[in-house]
């Protein structure tokens, strides 16, 4: 007997990935061109940027900005990479080594900022510091330095690897508590304003399981493990509840998030907050409504903070769970 | 076949002769937040994996935002 063999919808050769949402297989090939047209069309119907605009890519070492930092290069774009370093024990030494391994294979510039070093402070040592879960002190941090590098370093646009789950799961979790003013901002691009750069996500139309197929294919290797911080957090469970909708009925994560973006993004427009007036922070100079940035808060209270390894705020999370 | 499973990584024998959709649900594991990577190369949802099959069965979902 012979198998049968699952053939790609383009060129009938055998195929690597099932996409149900496709309706249809694809090989490596017409996988990968399939990435490359769902990212240009993402560029050009958000008008994210232009061909001659120097990009910064935020860089985690993960699947999803390692792919988009190869995605641009292979599409003609100028991008140079940032990776700052978490001080999240042995996952943010290896994820460090992902981004500066990918960037010298292919003699890209890898910009590079310590948090402990520069900043006196690590994660672990933010979430015991301030009392809050470790991915708010993460993505304040993230955010800042992102916003700061694009700006001294002269790029007008920061692109980050959001792909389409994290849109639709974070579209789900503003919806669940109808958070208008965030509604209002969860879109694909975010224009320049003083004090903060453009933000583009080109990988909004593909989901993570093809960025992840992506890197596979193209033999790009990347932190596989999970952020130890990030286990159990909202996020993931919004993902997995997403997923569960979309094995029954494929293409409902792009219809949500999608339809949102083009039906009503466009109704909340008038909700956006862009213009609340905004001072400069007495500590950095950066954007905030208040005396002292929301960055420069958490720093002075993590630095001033005996440092917190990470395994030591495992475990307490373990024995509080 | 070998199996190696991550998040937490560990490695699990398991019967071949089988497709993989029938290995991710024995597993317990969601095909939307998989890929499965035989001897090197990704695999689709109706490949059989032989006995002989390294296999790795990668997440893809990431927890950060």
């Amino acid at each position: 007997m012979v198998a049968s063999v699952s053939k790609c919808r383009v060129c009938k050769q055998p195929a690597v990935i099932d996409l149900p949402r496709h309706n249809a297989k694809f090989c490596a090939e017409h996988l990968l061109e399939l990435c490359r047209r769902q990212v240009t069309k993402a560029i050009e119907q958000f008008a994210m940027f232009r061909s001659e605009e120097r990009i910064l890519v935020a860089v985690s070492g993960g699947k999803d900005s390692l792919a988009v930092w190869d995605l641009l290069i292979e599409l003609g774009y100028q991008a140079d990479g940032l990776y700052v370093g978490l001080g999240i024990g042995e996952y943010s030494d290896v994820s460090g080594q992902y981004a500066q391994a990918f960037a010298e294979r292919r003699g890209l510039h890898l910009h590079r900022v310590d948090l402990r070093d520069q900043y006196g402070y690590d994660i672990p040592t933010a979430a015991r510091a301030t009392r809050r879960v470790p991915c708010s002190a993460c993505g304040t941090s993230k955010r800042h330095l992102f916003d700061r590098a694009a700006l001294d370093g002269g790029y007008p646009v920061l692109v980050t690897g959001h792909n389409l789950d994290d849109e639709a799961a974070v579209l789900f979790g503003n919806t669940l508590r109808w958070d208008v003013p965030y509604l209002a901002r969860q879109l694909p691009v975010l224009g320049a304003r003083p004090g903060f750069p453009r933000k583009a996500k080109p990988l909004c139309r593909l989901t993570e399981r093809e960025t992840a197929a992506w890197c596979i294919v193209r033999g790009i290797d990347y932190q596989v493990e999970e952020c130890p911080m990030a286990a159990g957090n909202r996020h993931l469970a919004y993902k997995a509840a997403l997923n569960g909708v979309e094995e029954d009925s494929p293409g409902t994560k792009a219809a949500f998030y999608l339809n949102f973006v083009e039906r009503m993004a466009p109704l909340l427009a008038g909700q956006r907050a862009e213009s609340a007036e905004l001072g400069e922070c007495q500590r950095c100079g950066a954007p905030t409504t208040g005396e002292v940035c929301a960055f420069c808060r958490v720093r002075e209270r993590s630095a001033a903070h005996a440092p917190v390894p990470v395994e030591l705020l495992l475990g307490s999370k373990r024995r509080a769970g | 076949m070998r199996v190696l499973l991550r998040n937490p990584r560990r490695e699990v024998e398991l019967a071949g002769g089988r497709p993989v959709r029938t290995v991710l649900a024995e597993l317990g594991l969601a095909r939307e937040a998989h890929l499965v990577i035989r001897n090197g190369t990704l695999v689709v949802d109706d490949a059989v994996l032989d006995d002989g099959d390294v296999v790795e069965v990668r997440p893809v979902i990431s927890g950060g935002t």
